[in-house]
């Protein structure tokens, strides 16, 4: 009877997290889709604390009690120029919970059936991918390391076989599950070992893809401790984040016309290319104040950021600047591609931070419609979002990658601390375009230079 | 675990997904982080299975040990991705114009 009751209030809980992720996907009930799935959630965790397998009641509460200071001490504190990180990190809490139970239960029960030992063995596994996959990446995201790949000989081959070794582990591990408790060390040991060989040899700019592929394991994670411990509202929950996760990685991807293998395995950016050291061009540099006058002339402006608007933390000075020129009858639009900064929507994040309305971020495609006619595209810490070669030159690593071609636009200013290349390691031959003009300095800087002509 | 419960798990699993899918295919991209942070919440699920095993592991030290860290760890990922995608969303807004939506 008990069993039933807690089960109807997970399906409960299921129904609020489904119209809570549907509501999620609109910009109009987002915020209360949000709270509605966290309803879900209390409904899921009280519905646990009837249940008759609970006998003890003391750890649960510290538990609960220790976690929930720390979560909500750490959203309230995080930037919003660190939200990658802290997605990073959350990311890789839940894959490590995973990881936990799985192995809990494991010591816990004596008679394992082979599928519940197989279960364990895929929630160690992507629990442990999930968690040190994710501090590796909050790692370079927060460049604790390098945010280049980090890649040595015969890296693939360790991988490969590590992978190779761990399912037959597995499935040693699944077949006679009662006398392998060593094993289990193994199994966990392995499994982190393999989620740090796994993010540490994809670079920086692929994050967002990276973060996207983290979240879905963190959901196919949760999902096969729910089948460790036959629980239907971990399954059901945990595939849906599984699935979400997945499209936006195949979002992401194909944003940058890349396949996900690519994305994981090829090291990029670790790529030294010299293709321009033979013929030295020139790139035009202007001051601020050159700059204000052709702003002021202007009758349209795009302002395309990136990663660097968010390292400079310029958000709000973009704000103040657009505000000035929409007083001067200026129109300004944000063209934002899909993976400027360091994840999924990044940009959003941070222009929504600085009080920027939603309807002036124009997406990719929209932009590149209108582009010839603007008279002035302002690129503040981008890069390789708008790297001409993507289009024009066939060898380029990027080539195909979908751009904001900013070059078509009448005049195209670059925010830029120099003239080193973008993440990707690629010259931009938009930077000698002639109606190309380069801004050197800090964009913060820079900015505040140009607000105060006006 | 007998072959009628794992064939009623299958099930649940495979129309979940194909669900998640149905659910997220057209997200507007101002959308993707905290859509990102908002399922990671939901990941946090594994909350549950830490408490079952924590409660249920009276006198035994090492499994009362891992589950407790379980419960810390989702915890935080329930609450911070609540929390962090609640900031996020209540700073998108349309203004100046209304509120039209895009």
């Amino acid at each position: 009877m008990r069993d039933l009751i807690i089960n109807f209030f997970y399906l409960i809980s299921s129904v609020f997290f489904i119209l809570g992720l549907k509501m999620l996907s609109s910009l109009k009930d987002a915020k209360k889709g949000n709270f509605i799935s966290a309803i879900g959630m209390l409904i899921a965790i009280i519905a646990t604390l009837i249940s008759k397998e609970i006998v003890d009641y003391f750890w649960i509460i510290i538990g609960i009690g220790i976690g929930t200071i720390l979560g909500i001490i750490s959203a309230k504190k995080v930037l919003m120029t660190k939200m990658p990180q802290m997605v990073a990190l959350l990311n890789g809490f839940g894959g490590l919970a995973s990881l936990l139970v799985g192995w809990g239960v494991y010591y816990y029960n004596v008679n394992i059936d082979i599928f519940t030992a197989s279960t364990i063995f895929l929630s160690i596994l992507i629990g442990g991918i999930t968690f040190t996959g994710s501090m590796v990446a909050w790692a370079k995201l927060d460049e604790k390391i390098t945010g280049k790949p980090i890649l040595f000989h015969g890296q693939m081959i360790l991988n490969v076989s590590l992978l190779l070794a761990m399912t037959i582990i597995g499935i040693i591990f699944s077949i006679n599950p009662s006398s392998t408790l060593i094993l289990s060390i193994v199994l966990v040991v392995g499994s982190l070992i393999l989620g740090v060989l796994s993010v540490i040899p994809i670079g920086g700019a692929d994050m967002p893809v990276v973060i996207s592929l983290l979240n879905s394991y963190s959901g196919i994670a949760a999902c096969a401790t729910g089948f460790v411990i036959k629980n239907n509202a971990l399954i059901v929950s945990g595939a849906l984040v599984g699935a979400s996760g997945i499209i936006l990685t195949s979002i992401m991807c194909k944003a940058m016309n890349r396949s996900l293998s690519n994305v994981l395995f090829s090291g990029f950016g670790s790529l030294k290319i010299q293709e321009t050291s033979k013929e030295k061009k020139e790139a035009k540099s202007i001051s601020a104040k050159d700059a204000y006058f052709v702003l002021e002339a202007a009758k349209s402006v795009v302002i395309v950021p990136g990663y660097g608007l968010a390292v400079a933390q310029a958000q709000h000075l973009v704000k103040e600047l657009c505000d000035i020129l929409e007083e001067n009858d200026i129109d300004v639009k944000f063209a934002i591609h899909p993976v400027a900064g360091r994840m999924p929507g990044h940009m959003n994040v941070l222009l929504a931070e600085a009080d920027v309305s939603y309807d002036k971020l124009v997406e990719m495609d929209d932009i590149n419609r209108i582009i010839d006619t603007v008279d002035v595209c302002m690129v503040i810490g981008a890069n390789d979002v708008v790297n001409t070669s993507a289009r024009d030159d066939k060898t380029s690593p990027i080539f195909g990658m979908p751009i904001i071609e900013v070059d078509r636009a009448k005049n195209v200013f670059i925010l830029k601390r120099s003239m080193a290349s973008g993440f990707a390691g690629i010259d931009n031959p938009l930077f000698y375009k002639e109606n190309t003009a380069m801004i050197f300095g800090d964009a913060k800087k820079t900015l505040s230079e140009i607000i105060e002509e006006f | 675990m007998d072959p009628q419960t794992i064939i009623f798990l299958s099930f649940i699993l495979i129309l979940s997904i194909f669900l998640g899918f149905e659910l997220i295919s057209k997200v507007p991209s101002t959308l993707h982080t905290p859509l990102m942070s908002g399922s990671n919440a939901i990941s946090g699920i594994t909350l549950v299975g830490a408490m079952v095993a924590c409660g249920a592991a009276a006198n035994k030290p090492l499994i009362t040990f891992l589950a407790v860290i379980a419960i810390i760890f989702a915890t935080i990922n329930v609450v911070g991705g609540y929390f962090v995608t609640h900031r996020m969303l209540k700073m998108f807004k349309a203004k100046d114009k209304g509120s039209r939506k895009k």
